[in-house]
Protein backbone atom coordinates (compact mmCIF):
# COMPACT_ATOMS: atom_id res chain seq x y z
CA UNK A 1 0.00 0.00 0.00
CA UNK A 2 1.12 3.89 0.61
CA UNK A 3 -0.02 4.63 -3.46
CA UNK A 4 -0.41 8.13 -3.67
CA UNK A 5 -0.81 9.31 -7.21
CA UNK A 6 1.11 11.33 -9.29
CA UNK A 7 -0.30 12.54 -12.71
CA UNK A 8 3.05 13.94 -14.00
CA UNK A 9 4.61 11.93 -15.65
CA UNK A 10 1.02 11.51 -17.72
CA UNK A 11 0.65 14.42 -18.48
CA UNK A 12 4.54 14.80 -20.37
CA UNK A 13 3.21 12.50 -22.58
CA UNK A 14 -0.63 12.88 -22.91
CA UNK A 15 0.17 14.42 -26.43
CA UNK A 16 0.74 10.49 -27.46
CA UNK A 17 -2.21 9.59 -25.78
CA UNK A 18 -4.57 12.39 -27.52
CA UNK A 19 -2.98 11.43 -31.12
CA UNK A 20 -3.87 7.79 -29.90
CA UNK A 21 -7.19 8.63 -29.58
CA UNK A 22 -7.39 10.71 -32.87
CA UNK A 23 -6.01 7.26 -34.64
CA UNK A 24 -8.29 5.34 -33.12
CA UNK A 25 -11.14 7.62 -33.85
CA UNK A 26 -9.99 7.47 -37.26
CA UNK A 27 -10.10 3.41 -37.96
CA UNK A 28 -13.51 3.66 -36.68
CA UNK A 29 -14.83 6.47 -39.02
CA UNK A 30 -12.94 4.44 -41.67
CA UNK A 31 -14.27 1.16 -40.51
CA UNK A 32 -17.86 2.06 -39.87
CA UNK A 33 -18.03 4.24 -43.79
CA UNK A 34 -16.83 0.80 -45.80
CA UNK A 35 -19.03 -1.08 -43.16
CA UNK A 36 -21.84 1.59 -44.23
CA UNK A 37 -21.66 0.10 -47.51
CA UNK A 38 -21.16 -3.70 -46.74
CA UNK A 39 -24.18 -3.11 -44.23
CA UNK A 40 -26.22 -1.04 -47.07
CA UNK A 41 -25.66 -4.41 -49.43
CA UNK A 42 -26.56 -6.99 -46.75
CA UNK A 43 -29.69 -5.76 -45.60
CA UNK A 44 -31.44 -5.09 -49.14
CA UNK A 45 -30.05 -8.46 -49.67
CA UNK A 46 -31.58 -9.54 -46.59
CA UNK A 47 -35.22 -8.09 -47.39
CA UNK A 48 -35.09 -9.09 -51.21
CA UNK A 49 -36.43 -11.01 -53.27
CA UNK A 50 -33.41 -13.83 -53.74
CA UNK A 51 -33.31 -16.89 -51.47
CA UNK A 52 -29.57 -16.96 -52.32
CA UNK A 53 -29.23 -13.31 -50.92
CA UNK A 54 -31.10 -13.86 -47.67
CA UNK A 55 -28.89 -17.32 -47.21
CA UNK A 56 -25.94 -14.97 -47.70
CA UNK A 57 -26.55 -11.97 -46.12
CA UNK A 58 -27.84 -14.09 -42.75
CA UNK A 59 -24.83 -16.46 -42.36
CA UNK A 60 -22.47 -13.54 -42.89
CA UNK A 61 -24.39 -11.67 -40.25
CA UNK A 62 -24.21 -14.83 -37.83
CA UNK A 63 -21.03 -15.89 -38.53
CA UNK A 64 -19.55 -12.27 -37.34
CA UNK A 65 -21.78 -11.77 -34.74
CA UNK A 66 -20.60 -14.94 -33.14
CA UNK A 67 -17.00 -14.45 -33.57
CA UNK A 68 -14.52 -12.38 -31.44
CA UNK A 69 -13.43 -9.80 -33.08
CA UNK A 70 -9.57 -10.27 -31.81
CA UNK A 71 -9.94 -13.64 -33.81
CA UNK A 72 -10.76 -11.87 -36.66
CA UNK A 73 -8.01 -9.38 -36.78
CA UNK A 74 -5.51 -11.84 -35.94
CA UNK A 75 -7.10 -14.05 -39.43
CA UNK A 76 -6.85 -10.70 -41.23
CA UNK A 77 -3.49 -9.48 -40.10
CA UNK A 78 -1.28 -12.89 -39.77
CA UNK A 79 -3.14 -15.31 -41.94
CA UNK A 80 -3.82 -13.84 -45.16
CA UNK A 81 -0.20 -13.07 -46.15
CA UNK A 82 0.34 -17.02 -46.00
CA UNK A 83 -2.50 -17.01 -48.60
CA UNK A 84 -0.43 -14.58 -50.50
CA UNK A 85 -2.62 -10.96 -49.40
CA UNK A 86 -0.55 -8.86 -48.01
CA UNK A 87 -1.44 -5.50 -45.90
CA UNK A 88 -0.44 -3.21 -43.95
CA UNK A 89 -1.37 -3.20 -40.38
CA UNK A 90 -3.82 -0.25 -40.51
CA UNK A 91 -5.18 -1.58 -43.63
CA UNK A 92 -5.60 -5.07 -42.16
CA UNK A 93 -7.00 -3.64 -39.17
CA UNK A 94 -9.69 -1.34 -41.06
CA UNK A 95 -10.74 -4.17 -42.89
CA UNK A 96 -11.34 -6.34 -40.22
CA UNK A 97 -13.31 -3.80 -38.35
CA UNK A 98 -15.43 -2.95 -41.15
CA UNK A 99 -16.58 -7.03 -41.60
CA UNK A 100 -17.15 -6.69 -37.98
CA UNK A 101 -19.05 -3.64 -37.87
CA UNK A 102 -20.87 -4.60 -41.63
CA UNK A 103 -22.57 -7.68 -39.73
CA UNK A 104 -23.66 -5.07 -36.46
CA UNK A 105 -24.72 -2.40 -39.41
CA UNK A 106 -27.17 -4.55 -41.58
CA UNK A 107 -29.43 -6.13 -38.63
CA UNK A 108 -29.54 -1.99 -37.85
CA UNK A 109 -30.09 -1.21 -41.63
CA UNK A 110 -32.27 -4.31 -41.87
CA UNK A 111 -34.90 -2.90 -39.22
CA UNK A 112 -34.26 0.59 -40.62
CA UNK A 113 -36.20 -1.11 -43.50
CA UNK A 114 -38.65 -2.59 -41.83
CA UNK A 115 -39.44 0.32 -40.49
CA UNK A 116 -40.27 1.93 -43.35
CA UNK A 117 -43.97 2.49 -44.52
CA UNK A 118 -45.06 0.98 -47.35
CA UNK A 119 -47.22 3.66 -48.40
CA UNK A 120 -44.11 5.44 -49.07
CA UNK A 121 -42.19 2.63 -51.17
CA UNK A 122 -46.00 2.33 -53.21
CA UNK A 123 -46.00 5.97 -53.53
CA UNK A 124 -42.61 6.49 -55.02
CA UNK A 125 -43.54 3.47 -57.65
CA UNK A 126 -46.81 5.35 -58.25
CA UNK A 127 -45.38 8.31 -59.35
CA UNK A 128 -43.43 6.20 -61.86
CA UNK A 129 -39.63 5.58 -60.26
CA UNK A 130 -38.14 2.10 -60.74
CA UNK A 131 -37.38 -0.61 -57.76
CA UNK A 132 -33.76 1.02 -58.04
CA UNK A 133 -34.43 4.72 -57.90
CA UNK A 134 -37.21 3.77 -55.14
CA UNK A 135 -34.78 2.28 -53.07
CA UNK A 136 -32.24 4.80 -53.69
CA UNK A 137 -33.94 8.00 -53.56
CA UNK A 138 -37.56 6.86 -50.95
CA UNK A 139 -36.24 3.98 -48.88
CA UNK A 140 -32.74 4.83 -48.07
CA UNK A 141 -33.41 8.44 -47.06
CA UNK A 142 -36.29 7.24 -44.49
CA UNK A 143 -34.13 4.33 -43.82
CA UNK A 144 -31.08 6.48 -42.95
CA UNK A 145 -32.93 8.79 -40.50
CA UNK A 146 -34.96 6.12 -38.56
CA UNK A 147 -31.71 3.54 -38.37
CA UNK A 148 -29.87 6.90 -37.14
CA UNK A 149 -29.80 6.40 -33.35
CA UNK A 150 -28.57 2.90 -33.55
CA UNK A 151 -26.10 3.41 -36.35
CA UNK A 152 -24.88 6.32 -33.51
CA UNK A 153 -24.88 3.34 -31.18
CA UNK A 154 -23.27 1.30 -33.52
CA UNK A 155 -20.35 3.60 -34.37
CA UNK A 156 -19.79 4.34 -30.61
CA UNK A 157 -18.86 0.24 -30.16
CA UNK A 158 -16.92 0.11 -32.90
CA UNK A 159 -14.98 3.22 -31.78
CA UNK A 160 -14.32 1.28 -28.31
CA UNK A 161 -13.68 -1.66 -30.33
CA UNK A 162 -10.67 0.43 -31.94
CA UNK A 163 -8.56 -0.67 -29.15
CA UNK A 164 -8.14 -3.92 -29.81
CA UNK A 165 -6.00 -2.62 -32.85
CA UNK A 166 -3.70 -2.47 -29.77
CA UNK A 167 -3.13 -6.25 -30.28
CA UNK A 168 -1.42 -5.89 -33.78
CA UNK A 169 0.95 -2.54 -32.57
CA UNK A 170 -1.01 0.07 -34.19
CA UNK A 171 -0.05 3.06 -31.78
CA UNK A 172 -3.97 3.84 -30.59
CA UNK A 173 -5.13 5.22 -27.19
CA UNK A 174 -4.79 1.53 -25.11
CA UNK A 175 -1.15 1.00 -26.79
CA UNK A 176 0.04 3.97 -25.98
CA UNK A 177 -1.05 3.69 -22.04
CA UNK A 178 -0.02 0.84 -22.08
CA UNK A 179 3.23 1.73 -23.12
CA UNK A 180 3.48 4.16 -20.53
CA UNK A 181 1.89 2.44 -17.96
CA UNK A 182 5.02 -0.13 -18.45
CA UNK A 183 7.68 2.80 -18.84
CA UNK A 184 6.88 4.87 -15.72
CA UNK A 185 4.94 2.27 -13.65
CA UNK A 186 1.95 5.02 -12.90
CA UNK A 187 -0.70 2.07 -13.32
CA UNK A 188 -3.48 3.67 -11.55
CA UNK A 189 -2.63 7.44 -13.26
CA UNK A 190 -2.28 5.90 -16.63
CA UNK A 191 -5.06 3.40 -16.75
CA UNK A 192 -7.61 6.29 -15.07
CA UNK A 193 -6.71 8.83 -17.38
CA UNK A 194 -6.79 6.05 -20.70
CA UNK A 195 -10.52 5.01 -19.60
CA UNK A 196 -11.85 8.92 -18.54
CA UNK A 197 -10.63 9.90 -22.70
CA UNK A 198 -12.36 6.73 -23.84
CA UNK A 199 -15.61 8.07 -21.71
CA UNK A 200 -15.11 11.06 -22.78
CA UNK A 201 -14.85 10.90 -26.00
CA UNK A 202 -17.97 7.95 -26.23
CA UNK A 203 -19.58 11.02 -24.07
CA UNK A 204 -19.25 13.89 -27.00
CA UNK A 205 -19.56 11.18 -29.95
CA UNK A 206 -23.22 10.85 -28.38
CA UNK A 207 -24.46 13.91 -27.77
CA UNK A 208 -23.40 15.11 -31.52
CA UNK A 209 -25.41 12.55 -32.58
CA UNK A 210 -28.03 13.52 -29.76
CA UNK A 211 -28.28 16.80 -31.62
CA UNK A 212 -27.82 15.75 -35.16
CA UNK A 213 -31.35 13.57 -34.41
CA UNK A 214 -32.78 16.47 -33.11
CA UNK A 215 -31.83 18.44 -36.48
CA UNK A 216 -33.22 15.73 -38.63
CA UNK A 217 -37.11 14.79 -37.22
CA UNK A 218 -38.15 11.41 -37.37
CA UNK A 219 -39.77 10.97 -39.93
CA UNK B 1 -5.86 -30.99 -45.34
CA UNK B 2 -3.99 -34.34 -43.39
CA UNK B 3 -0.98 -32.84 -42.03
CA UNK B 4 -3.49 -30.01 -40.46
CA UNK B 5 -5.93 -32.63 -39.13
CA UNK B 6 -2.45 -35.15 -37.60
CA UNK B 7 -1.50 -31.41 -36.49
CA UNK B 8 -5.03 -30.83 -34.47
CA UNK B 9 -4.81 -34.60 -32.95
CA UNK B 10 -1.39 -33.74 -31.45
CA UNK B 11 -2.52 -30.75 -29.74
CA UNK B 12 -5.55 -31.71 -29.00
CA UNK B 13 -5.21 -31.11 -25.56
CA UNK B 14 -3.80 -28.11 -25.22
CA UNK B 15 -6.30 -26.83 -27.99
CA UNK B 16 -9.07 -28.36 -25.12
CA UNK B 17 -7.68 -26.99 -22.22
CA UNK B 18 -8.15 -23.70 -23.37
CA UNK B 19 -11.68 -24.18 -24.71
CA UNK B 20 -12.58 -25.00 -21.19
CA UNK B 21 -10.23 -22.10 -19.50
CA UNK B 22 -12.44 -19.77 -21.77
CA UNK B 23 -16.05 -21.47 -21.35
CA UNK B 24 -14.64 -21.49 -16.68
CA UNK B 25 -13.83 -17.78 -17.57
CA UNK B 26 -17.66 -17.20 -19.42
CA UNK B 27 -19.34 -18.86 -16.83
CA UNK B 28 -17.82 -17.47 -13.97
CA UNK B 29 -17.57 -13.73 -15.36
CA UNK B 30 -21.93 -14.45 -16.34
CA UNK B 31 -22.21 -15.62 -12.65
CA UNK B 32 -20.81 -12.97 -10.69
CA UNK B 33 -21.81 -11.00 -13.11
CA UNK B 34 -25.84 -11.47 -12.94
CA UNK B 35 -25.16 -11.04 -9.32
CA UNK B 36 -23.57 -7.94 -9.17
CA UNK B 37 -25.89 -6.92 -12.35
CA UNK B 38 -28.99 -7.20 -10.22
CA UNK B 39 -28.04 -5.38 -7.05
CA UNK B 40 -27.24 -2.47 -9.76
CA UNK B 41 -30.31 -2.85 -11.41
CA UNK B 42 -32.53 -2.37 -8.70
CA UNK B 43 -30.31 0.26 -7.20
CA UNK B 44 -30.53 1.90 -10.06
CA UNK B 45 -34.38 2.14 -10.44
CA UNK B 46 -35.72 2.20 -7.04
CA UNK B 47 -32.78 4.32 -4.55
CA UNK B 48 -33.01 7.54 -3.78
CA UNK B 49 -31.03 9.84 -6.16
CA UNK B 50 -27.51 10.47 -3.66
CA UNK B 51 -27.32 6.51 -4.00
CA UNK B 52 -28.38 6.30 -7.34
CA UNK B 53 -25.75 8.75 -8.69
CA UNK B 54 -22.41 6.09 -7.72
CA UNK B 55 -24.24 3.37 -9.55
CA UNK B 56 -25.18 5.53 -12.67
CA UNK B 57 -21.10 6.37 -12.49
CA UNK B 58 -19.91 3.04 -12.96
CA UNK B 59 -22.55 1.87 -15.34
CA UNK B 60 -21.50 5.12 -17.66
CA UNK B 61 -17.73 4.44 -17.21
CA UNK B 62 -18.09 0.69 -17.78
CA UNK B 63 -20.09 1.42 -20.81
CA UNK B 64 -17.84 4.25 -22.23
CA UNK B 65 -14.50 1.89 -21.58
CA UNK B 66 -13.64 -0.26 -23.90
CA UNK B 67 -13.30 -3.91 -22.30
CA UNK B 68 -9.39 -4.47 -23.46
CA UNK B 69 -9.01 -1.43 -21.24
CA UNK B 70 -10.79 -2.86 -17.96
CA UNK B 71 -8.76 -6.22 -18.39
CA UNK B 72 -5.47 -4.66 -19.01
CA UNK B 73 -6.71 -2.03 -16.34
CA UNK B 74 -7.88 -5.05 -13.92
CA UNK B 75 -4.15 -7.00 -14.90
CA UNK B 76 -1.78 -4.00 -13.91
CA UNK B 77 -4.24 -1.60 -10.49
CA UNK B 78 -4.46 -5.23 -8.22
CA UNK B 79 -0.50 -5.42 -7.87
CA UNK B 80 -0.19 -1.66 -6.76
CA UNK B 81 -3.50 -1.91 -4.15
CA UNK B 82 -1.40 -4.95 -3.10
CA UNK B 83 -4.15 -7.60 -3.87
CA UNK B 84 -2.43 -10.43 -5.67
CA UNK B 85 -4.23 -11.48 -8.33
CA UNK B 86 -3.30 -14.51 -11.46
CA UNK B 87 -3.76 -13.60 -14.72
CA UNK B 88 -7.25 -15.43 -15.01
CA UNK B 89 -8.83 -14.27 -11.97
CA UNK B 90 -7.84 -10.40 -13.46
CA UNK B 91 -9.53 -11.71 -16.26
CA UNK B 92 -12.56 -12.96 -14.75
CA UNK B 93 -12.92 -9.45 -12.29
CA UNK B 94 -12.82 -7.59 -15.66
CA UNK B 95 -15.69 -9.33 -17.50
CA UNK B 96 -17.45 -9.71 -13.82
CA UNK B 97 -17.40 -5.70 -13.82
CA UNK B 98 -18.04 -5.66 -17.79
CA UNK B 99 -20.76 -7.97 -17.94
CA UNK B 100 -22.37 -6.14 -14.01
CA UNK B 101 -22.35 -2.65 -16.07
CA UNK B 102 -24.07 -4.20 -18.82
CA UNK B 103 -27.09 -6.26 -17.08
CA UNK B 104 -27.45 -3.81 -14.31
CA UNK B 105 -28.66 -1.45 -17.24
CA UNK B 106 -30.29 -4.25 -19.09
CA UNK B 107 -32.30 -4.77 -16.22
CA UNK B 108 -32.95 -1.27 -15.23
CA UNK B 109 -34.64 -1.01 -18.69
CA UNK B 110 -36.86 -4.08 -17.98
CA UNK B 111 -38.09 -3.36 -14.30
CA UNK B 112 -38.98 0.29 -15.68
CA UNK B 113 -40.93 -1.28 -18.45
CA UNK B 114 -43.26 -3.46 -16.28
CA UNK B 115 -46.74 -1.44 -16.16
CA UNK B 116 -46.56 1.11 -12.90
CA UNK B 117 -49.88 -1.18 -11.95
CA UNK B 118 -48.29 -4.01 -10.83
CA UNK B 119 -45.94 -2.56 -8.30
CA UNK B 120 -49.55 -0.90 -7.10
CA UNK B 121 -50.80 -3.93 -6.88
CA UNK B 122 -48.46 -5.59 -4.61
CA UNK B 123 -48.16 -2.68 -2.51
CA UNK B 124 -52.18 -2.73 -1.61
CA UNK B 125 -52.11 -6.04 -0.89
CA UNK B 126 -49.75 -5.60 1.62
CA UNK B 127 -46.67 -7.16 -0.18
CA UNK B 128 -43.14 -5.37 1.64
CA UNK B 129 -40.74 -4.56 -0.72
CA UNK B 130 -38.36 -7.26 -1.02
CA UNK B 131 -41.84 -9.89 -1.32
CA UNK B 132 -43.10 -7.16 -4.30
CA UNK B 133 -39.67 -7.49 -5.95
CA UNK B 134 -39.26 -11.14 -5.10
CA UNK B 135 -42.62 -12.40 -6.10
CA UNK B 136 -44.07 -9.72 -8.72
CA UNK B 137 -41.21 -7.32 -9.96
CA UNK B 138 -38.07 -9.91 -11.04
CA UNK B 139 -39.95 -12.46 -12.36
CA UNK B 140 -41.53 -10.56 -14.80
CA UNK B 141 -38.50 -8.65 -15.57
CA UNK B 142 -36.38 -11.63 -15.54
CA UNK B 143 -37.88 -12.76 -17.95
CA UNK B 144 -37.99 -9.88 -20.69
CA UNK B 145 -34.26 -9.37 -20.16
CA UNK B 146 -33.50 -12.97 -20.73
CA UNK B 147 -32.59 -12.52 -24.71
CA UNK B 148 -30.25 -9.44 -23.87
CA UNK B 149 -28.98 -11.73 -20.58
CA UNK B 150 -28.24 -15.30 -23.48
CA UNK B 151 -26.53 -11.95 -25.31
CA UNK B 152 -24.56 -10.41 -22.38
CA UNK B 153 -23.05 -14.59 -22.72
CA UNK B 154 -21.91 -14.33 -25.92
CA UNK B 155 -20.18 -11.01 -25.43
CA UNK B 156 -18.17 -12.46 -22.71
CA UNK B 157 -17.24 -15.30 -24.75
CA UNK B 158 -16.05 -13.57 -27.33
CA UNK B 159 -14.34 -11.01 -25.17
CA UNK B 160 -12.84 -14.22 -22.94
CA UNK B 161 -10.80 -13.66 -26.21
CA UNK B 162 -9.16 -10.79 -25.30
CA UNK B 163 -7.60 -12.26 -21.64
CA UNK B 164 -5.05 -13.94 -24.52
CA UNK B 165 -3.51 -10.00 -24.62
CA UNK B 166 -2.28 -10.38 -20.49
CA UNK B 167 -1.30 -13.86 -20.87
CA UNK B 168 -4.44 -16.08 -19.58
CA UNK B 169 -4.11 -19.73 -21.45
CA UNK B 170 -7.31 -19.79 -22.78
CA UNK B 171 -8.38 -20.57 -26.58
CA UNK B 172 -7.10 -18.20 -28.47
CA UNK B 173 -3.38 -18.06 -26.56
CA UNK B 174 -3.28 -22.02 -26.82
CA UNK B 175 -3.95 -21.66 -30.39
CA UNK B 176 -1.56 -18.93 -31.13
CA UNK B 177 0.98 -21.07 -29.41
CA UNK B 178 0.00 -24.33 -31.95
CA UNK B 179 0.89 -21.50 -34.55
CA UNK B 180 3.71 -20.46 -33.04
CA UNK B 181 4.88 -24.50 -33.45
CA UNK B 182 3.60 -25.28 -36.32
CA UNK B 183 3.09 -21.95 -39.10
CA UNK B 184 -0.26 -23.22 -40.24
CA UNK B 185 -1.41 -19.94 -39.43
CA UNK B 186 -5.04 -19.59 -41.39
CA UNK B 187 -5.90 -23.23 -40.45
CA UNK B 188 -5.65 -22.86 -37.22
CA UNK B 189 -7.39 -19.32 -36.64
CA UNK B 190 -9.94 -20.78 -38.85
CA UNK B 191 -10.35 -23.51 -35.97
CA UNK B 192 -10.25 -21.41 -33.34
CA UNK B 193 -13.00 -19.52 -35.08
CA UNK B 194 -14.98 -22.48 -35.54
CA UNK B 195 -15.25 -23.52 -32.21
CA UNK B 196 -16.54 -19.72 -31.07
CA UNK B 197 -18.59 -19.59 -33.56
CA UNK B 198 -19.93 -23.13 -32.53
CA UNK B 199 -20.39 -22.44 -29.17
CA UNK B 200 -22.03 -19.10 -29.21
CA UNK B 201 -24.58 -20.33 -31.87
CA UNK B 202 -25.53 -23.37 -29.36
CA UNK B 203 -25.50 -20.50 -26.39
CA UNK B 204 -27.88 -18.90 -28.68
CA UNK B 205 -30.22 -22.14 -29.23
CA UNK B 206 -30.19 -22.55 -25.94
CA UNK B 207 -31.34 -19.33 -24.90
CA UNK B 208 -34.18 -19.25 -27.69
CA UNK B 209 -35.32 -23.01 -26.04
CA UNK B 210 -35.66 -21.63 -22.47
CA UNK B 211 -37.27 -18.18 -24.26
CA UNK B 212 -39.91 -20.23 -25.36
CA UNK B 213 -40.20 -22.51 -22.29
CA UNK B 214 -40.51 -19.44 -19.89
CA UNK B 215 -43.06 -18.14 -22.51
CA UNK B 216 -43.89 -14.47 -24.11
CA UNK B 217 -43.78 -11.42 -22.20
CA UNK B 218 -46.44 -10.89 -19.91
Amino acid sequence: MGYSLHFGAIWASFDRLLSGLAIGLGLAIAAVLIGTFLGLLAAFASVGPSRLGRLIAGSYVMMIRNLPLLVLVLLVYFALPQAGIRLDKYESFIGALALYSGAYLTEVFRAGLLSVPKGVVEAGRAIGLTRFQTGIWVTAPVMLRNALPSLGNTFISMFKDSSIAAAIAIPELTFEARKINVDTFRVVETWLVASGLYVAACFAIASFLRSLERRFPKF
Amino acid sequence: MQVFLDQVWTARWPLWDGFLLTIEIAAAAIACGTVLGCIVGIQLVFAPTLVRFPFRVYVDVMRGTPLLVLILAAFYIPSVAGLNLSATQAGILALTLFAGAHIGELLRGSLQAIPPGQAEAARSIGLTFPQMLAYVLLPQALRSALPPWINTGVELIKGSSLLSMIGVGELLLKTQEVIGRTFMTIEFYVFAGCLYLITNILLDQVGKTVERYAGGRS
